[in-house]
């Protein structure tokens, strides 16, 4: 925990990682100052795009003491304000599941390749970035923790299945490589409680590590300040969770 | 939660936006996260014109009461300007 007495120092800068069949995607970077080591995470923004909020939330994890990487997963579909890049985003559906996770691969990888990192990484989104960090944990290797906040279609119908999502994520819960953090809250309409309780029973039913929180008067995005959807209580519980659940899987022995 | 639910449309028009006035040429119309809308989804169009670029974009984000009266007065004023002899 941090005190007073303390030095304190971080470097936040965007940088260029791998992505998607080797192309470079540009990412916001941000890192406690020092030799290390830290242990690392993979920080992935929601569907209203690679904005302020996640700015802050990356640096949020290097205040904590981790290196965190947040790449732009709508790179490809140009620059300019990020609304207008996330509207453009919004109106194609969305980005494919596999260019996703072949992007966060290379996240991963960019940190593990860092001499000043522990070994561990983890991985953390909410809103559609719930469902990204989700996918990620099963379907590659590396990670040691996920932290999904409200990652909604997780649970798919049949016939949203398509080209672009063409598995639902829940039939991956077999392949998870890591416990799992879920924050929920009660009013949300994707995750429905029902469908954050079927995602629960899967990985009950392969015996998966798992912690999953549903808080009462909470819906969708409630860490968001900038939105009518905050919680003020929920929220401060919810990112006090999440730093205990990585202290125990990404730093103590 | 994100929906993913939009559609676009090809049209033809213009657009003022914060760069002035612009050709548009699609409209994109989702069911989805707004950006400032104070509620959690919205029924968003944007009218866009991708030839020039992501800030070439008029948006609003509308209740889906609003844009259920608007597809309704958008249709009154065309059935009007019909019977009126208007219609270019």
């Amino acid at each position: 925990m941090y005190q007073t007495d303390m030095y304190e120092g971080m470097l936040a800068e965007t940088v260029f990682v791998p992505g998607a069949d080797g192309e470079l995607i540009n990412a916001y970077f941000a890192r406690p100052l020092g030799a290390g080591p830290f242990p690392a995470m993979v920080v992935i923004h929601h569907m209203p795009g690679w904005d302020d909020w996640y700015r802050e939330a990356t640096r949020n994890f290097a205040h904590h003491g981790y290196a965190a990487l947040s790449p732009n997963l709508y790179y490809r579909a140009g620059h300019g304000d990020p609304e207008d890049v996330a509207a453009k985003v919004r109106s194609e559906g969305g980005v494919p599941d596999d260019q996703v996770v072949a992007d966060l691969e290379g996240s991963l990888n960019y940190l593990l390749a860092l001499p000043y990192i522990n070994g561990k990484v983890g991985v953390f989104g909410t809103c559609s970035g719930g469902r990204h960090a989700y996918l990620a944990a099963c379907l590659l290797e590396g990670f040691d923790a996920v932290v999904d906040c409200w990652g909604g279609r997780v649970v798919m119908p049949p016939e949203s299945l398509s080209p672009n999502f063409p598995v639902a994520p829940i039939d991956y819960t077999k392949n998870l490589s890591c416990p799992i953090l879920g924050l929920f809250g009660e009013e949300d309409r994707s995750p429905t409680p029902e469908q954050v309780a079927q995602h629960e029973t899967e990985l009950k039913k392969h015996g998966k590590t798992y912690e999953f929180h549903m808080y009462p008067d909470a819906g969708h995005g409630f860490f968001y300040y900038h939105r009518p959807n905050y919680r003020q209580e929920q929220a401060v519980d919810g990112w006090e969770k999440i730093f205990a659940f990585l202290e125990k899987y990404l730093i103590a022995p | 939660m994100c929906t993913m639910i939009a559609e676009r449309v090809k049209i033809e028009g213009s657009g003022k936006g914060t760069g002035g006035w612009f050709s548009v040429t699609q409209a994109n119309v989702s069911y989805d996260h707004p950006f400032n809308a104070p509620v959690e989804h919205a029924l968003n169009i944007d009218f866009v014109n991708e030839a020039l670029g992501t800030e070439a974009r008029v948006a609003v984000e509308l209740s889906a009461e609003s844009a259920r009266y608007l597809v309704e007065t958008i249709q009154t004023v065309l059935e009007k300007s019909e019977v009126g002899g208007f219609l270019e």
